[in-house]
């Protein structure tokens, strides 16, 4: 069958055209994020589900945890409702970056990348990465990484992290998000695992039977809130609410609860 | 405001090249031992010994009726706890095999009960053995028929194993999805591979439909 009116070349030029279209749509929008949100009385926050006890789907389907109670904070303290969207650590800054979402609670590390494409206001809860494994595999340093397999989660700091303190010949496989990487590491599909420490220890307490331990400190990295980048009105509102809360002990209580220690210093 | 920064996405050319390199050689073995299943397959539920066919029937079925990523997961994450590891390539190859068997199996399956009767009798009545009758007489045009609907599944196939990727096989779309990942150009790394699988699905289908005729069934 053919299609007179859709010639080769036409039909690229609609391809074109489709793929440009979000530019045109996106323009639209500039500094004007805390506006909407006060005006709409809805904020719209990508958390994790993948990051137990930052932020997992409990039993009952429901998404919980610290990131998911920041989130809540947020919205309390604004006076509007909280819409929670559950994104991945390969999918949260795209979904910043397309508007899909007013703030990433996601327990979101700052680096030089990041910043170079979103904002991020001051620290809100304490982090770590580490690359775990089980007990009969030496790795002391990062050499006697060489020759053994890695899984960490694309996208994430791990990624980035692992590929930093690798010496040659460490095969890193990359899975899509937190529960890929721990399956396959589960699975002895890779000898090692790099993830958050709230993840690792999730794993742990829920899987005895493997023995799995700390091997290497990758980063200290506390978490940020991510805005997408020049929405300084709703930056400074956030770091606001984060301030106060801080000074009111709430974040310290978020973190009791969530982590089993207290919040620490954070930076601002 | 959105700027694109496509020259961020080519930089990194080494790993898309690398990627569309593991997406061809995927579907390379996938395709030939797919559609050899699928032909062995189709046998079987017609011509094939009654205990043969349930069997076959049942691995058809399921496949069929189940997502693709399922099977894959399955192969990848739940073969292990009997032991068995499959490396992420060896995996995705294995569920792309099984996958385009069960499909092709049904398809060839269609272009063999179309094979008029008369045909089969004729062959039979110049004492050719049933196995010749099979591959020379009732095959190759039954191949014939079906090959635009095999071609297309193929292809299917090809654009599946995108979510290969999610095993960590370094495969176009991982590719694509570790370039967006590092340098945040989302729009333009999926624009990028969209365009590439574009490409490769219409080179695909251009190659299969000159070679299957010069090749596989004859003219």
């Amino acid at each position: 069958m053919k299609f007179p009116a859709l010639g080769k070349r036409s039909f690229l030029q609609l391809a074109c055209a489709a793929a440009f279209a979000p530019a045109l749509l996106a323009t639209a929008h500039a500094q004007t994020a805390l506006d909407d949100v006060m005006t709409k009385k809805l904020l719209v926050v990508a958390i994790p589900t993948d990051s137990a006890p930052y932020g997992y789907v409990g039993t009952d389907l429901a998404p919980q945890g610290l990131d998911i109670d920041m989130a809540n904070l947020i919205g309390a303290k604004l006076g509007v409702k909280v819409e929670l969207v559950p994104v991945t650590s390969a999918n949260r800054v795209p979904y910043l970056q397309t508007k899909k979402a007013d703030l990433v609670i996601s327990t979101l590390g700052k680096n030089p990348d990041r910043e170079k494409v979103i904002d991020f206001t001051i620290a809100y809860s304490p982090f770590f990465q580490a690359i775990f494994g089980p007990k009969s595999l030496l790795v002391k340093t990062p050499a006697d990484l060489a020759g053994k397999t890695v899984g960490v989660t694309r996208g994430a700091m791990e990624d980035q992290e692992v590929g930093k303190i690798a010496p040659p010949g460490v095969d890193i496989k990359r899975f899509e998000d937190m529960n890929g990487t721990v399956s396959a590491y589960a699975a002895g599909q890779v000898q090692l695992m790099g993830v958050g420490a709230s993840v690792a220890g999730n794993f742990m307490a829920k899987n005895p039977q493997v023995s799995t331990e700390f091997k290497l400190l990758l980063k200290d990295s506390p978490n940020y809130i991510g805005v997408a980048k020049g929405e300084d009105k709703l930056r400074l509102k956030v770091n606001e609410i984060i301030t106060a809360a801080k000074a009111s002990g709430e974040l310290n209580k978020m973190a009791l609860k969530w982590l089993g220690r207290p919040l620490g210093d954070l930076p601002s | 405001m959105i700027a694109f920064d496509f020259p961020a996405v080519l930089a990194e050319w080494p790993l898309l090249v690398k990627g569309v390199g593991a997406t061809l050689v995927l579907t390379a073995i996938s395709a030939s031992v797919g559609v050899t299943l699928g032909v062995a397959c189709a046998w079987a539920r017609v011509h094939g010994p009654a205990w043969l066919k349930p069997i076959v029937g049942a691995y058809v079925e399921l496949i069929r009726n189940t997502p693709f990523i399922v099977q894959l997961f399955f192969l990848f994450f739940g073969l292990p706890g009997i032991g068995v590891r499959l490396s992420p390539e060896l995996a995705s190859v294995l569920a792309m095999v099984v996958n385009l068997g069960a499909y092709a199996a049904e398809i060839v399956r269609a272009g063999i009960a179309t094979t008029p009767k008369g045909q089969i009798e004729a062959a039979q009545s110049l004492a050719l053995t049933e196995m010749q009758v099979f591959t020379r007489v009732v095959l190759p045009p039954a191949l014939k028929r079906v090959w635009p609907a095999l071609v297309s599944q193929i292809i299917i196939v090809m654009l599946g194993s995108a979510v290969c990727g999610q095993i960590s096989t370094p495969e176009l779309s991982y590719a694509a999805n570790l370039i967006q990942s590092r340098n945040f150009r989302a729009f333009e790394s999926f624009i990028v591979a969209t365009l590439i699988y574009l490409a490769l699905a219409m080179l695909l289908r251009r190659l299969l439909n000159w070679a299957g005729p010069r090749f596989i069934f004859g003219r």
